[in-house]
């Protein structure tokens, strides 16, 4: 239950703004890949091209291909909404639905386009991807209570549990942790390295040190000035990025010279 | 002496906070002030028709069985206005705020606007002269097809001026309303939780029901509210195309009569009692208006803990 994404010359605009510039990367399934950078870099714009959300602001569109497990998302007659039914995502604040009780956040993607789920199947599906979450001891007394009186790292990991319900291939997180202090950090953290032994993750952070610590790859995002596009600079395990990187620039950004 | 640093001496922010503060409290007062003096005028004006001998009241029976007919035509009305204007209003707004293309959105909702700005009188004008001829036929139809529910019973007015008539006149008249203070909450509806929906792979309507009709529920409720204060209160639409009657069940044929058109048409000539008789149903209709909007307060109120206010 995972695939690998395979992206090739990809230039992301926002109407005829160029905004990322010629990505090319190879993620590979069950792995955690971490996207760094300084703001505006482009990392989480070139993010959400990978399951069609780019594309939800307006003017927003891609040219060139993404490709998982060799399917292509921007083919002609790829319907958007399968493409994000199998690439989850998991945003900056936790975006729990308001009017929906703690069980409804989990069951609101497992119910969409019509698929009907009997209550003892809803139970164990509920249950598994808290559980999946970490979450499950802390909120099985309160389910029917609203997911927004939860605090901010337990709405985080509910978004999560909420992603994961629905079975994706892979989990893409924009900066998942940015809204949180340390412990609900560190709990999402070890939540990432749990997942990668199902799933596909892609994490944006801002923060050097997380990158360091879940991901096994990491690829680092620049940009040359205002105005002009952002560009992948370099891909390469994480401990080599971090210890022993190649492009000059990486190596300013990651000793903390820059950014 | 001892002088506390931190104590503030007169500075103009005070002074500025004070006269708003005192400002906003007037203003509250003064609307609360109304009201109750509304209420009173209302309640001393209508007291002689509740003290009268029941056969001096038009129709000698009473004021009860003399208010009860027009109430219901008041109600009817209004609930065929919503009826039709609410599901119509909420997928107008549903269009220009989530599927038109922004330059056709915002024109469109100009105009909707506009429809706000046209007095009553001509949409009674128009209700006369176009809509009611123009119903006739259908009327005709229902009364043939459909007479054997009470509601479309016939024979069909030749005029076309009944109260579905009335109805749909007011339901135009509402629409606005409706439209655009749902479209206003619609467009509020947090970009997060719409991408929320989408990211879990949610098509744009079943965003729209995941994401921005939840949010948007109190708002809409508010809408319909102020739409069905319009639709109790308006007196000229309905004065022009309801060709009044006794209470009859049957849309169809002429008949039936709402509250404000009944004090509008008999205003004129009223005196003594028949005048005290005409405030009392104005202060019935004040009574329907205040519970119907007691109602809206409670159903909103009980939804609180997942408004998503918390």
């Amino acid at each position: 239950m995972s695939k690998r994404i395979d992206v090739k010359d990809l230039n992301v605009y926002y109407t005829n703004f160029l905004a990322v510039e010629d990505v090319n990367i190879e993620i590979e399934a069950k792995s955690v890949t971490a996207f760094i950078g300084p703001s505006g870099c482009g990392k989480s714009t070139f993010l959400r091209t990978l399951n069609r959300m780019h594309e939800v602001i307006p003017g927003g569109r891609v040219e060139g291909e993404v490709l998982l497990d060799g399917d292509n998302l921007y083919e002609s007659g790829v319907d958007p909404v399968t493409v994000r039914s199998q690439i989850g995502m998991v945003f900056q604040r936790p975006n729990p639905f308001p009017t929906m009780s703690i069980k409804d956040n989990v069951l609101a993607g497992v119910k969409l386009n019509n698929k009907k789920i009997s209550r003892s199947d809803a139970d164990a599906l509920v249950e598994k991807s808290l559980r999946g979450a970490n979450l499950w001891n802390e909120v099985k007394d309160r389910l029917d209570k609203p997911g927004s009186g939860l605090s901010g790292g337990q709405q985080q990991r509910l978004c999560i549990a909420r992603t994961i319900a629905v079975k994706p291939q892979v989990i893409l997180m924009d900066e998942p942790c940015s809204a949180l202090d340390p412990i609900s950090t560190l709990a999402i953290e070890d939540l990432i390295n749990e997942l990668k032994n199902e799933f596909t993750v892609v994490i944006v952070t801002h923060n050097m040190q997380q990158a360091a610590r879940v991901s096994d790859k990491t690829a680092f995002f620049n940009i040359a000035g205002t105005g002009k596009p952002g560009k992948l600079i370099e891909y390469a395990e994480t401990a080599t990025i971090f210890s022993n990187p190649g492009v000059k620039a990486t190596e300013d950004y990651v000793s903390g010279r820059f950014g | 002496m001892t002088t506390n640093a931190l104590r503030r001496n007169g500075s103009k922010g005070q002074a500025g906070d004070k006269i708003f503060s005192g400002a906003a409290l007037g203003a509250g007062i003064l609307i609360l002030a109304t009201l109750l003096a509304v209420a009173v005028f209302l309640l001393i004006q209508a007291l002689p028709t509740f003290m009268a001998d029941p056969t001096l009241i038009s129709g000698g029976a009473g004021f009860f069985s003399y208010i009860y007919p027009i109430v219901i035509g008041t109600v009817i009305a209004a609930a065929i206005a919503l009826l039709i204007a609410t599901p119509v209003g909420i997928a107008v707004a549903l269009f220009i705020s989530h599927y038109a293309p922004r330059r056709l959105a915002s024109g469109l909702g100009y105009v909707i606007d506009l429809l706000a700005a046209i007095p009553s009188v001509i949409y009674g004008a128009w209700g006369y002269l176009v809509l009611a001829p123009a119903l006739v036929p259908t009327f005709q139809w229902l009364s043939e097809n459909l007479g054997f529910i009470p509601i479309f019973a016939g024979p069909a007015s030749q005029t076309g001026k009944t109260i579905l008539t009335a109805g749909i006149v007011l339901a135009v008249m509402v629409l606005p309303i409706i439209t655009s203070l749902s479209r206003e909450i619609f467009l509020q509806t947090p970009k997060l939780h719409e991408e929320a929906s989408l990211a879990l792979g949610a098509t744009r309507w079943e965003m729209i029901t995941m994401s921005v009709l939840p949010f948007a529920r109190p708002g809409i409720i508010s809408a319909v509210m102020l739409g069905l204060g319009r639709a109790l209160g308006e007196t000229m639409a309905v004065a022009l195309v309801l060709s009044t009657g006794g209470l009859i069940p049957s849309l169809v044929k002429s008949g039936n009569q709402t509250i404000a058109a009944e004090i509008a048409l008999n205003f004129p000539e009223a005196f003594g009692l028949r005048l005290s008789e005409l405030i009392a149903a104005g202060l019935v209709l004040f009574v329907i208006t205040l519970v119907v909007n007691l109602i809206a307060r409670a159903i909103i109120a009980r939804h609180k803990e997942f408004s998503g206010a918390n």
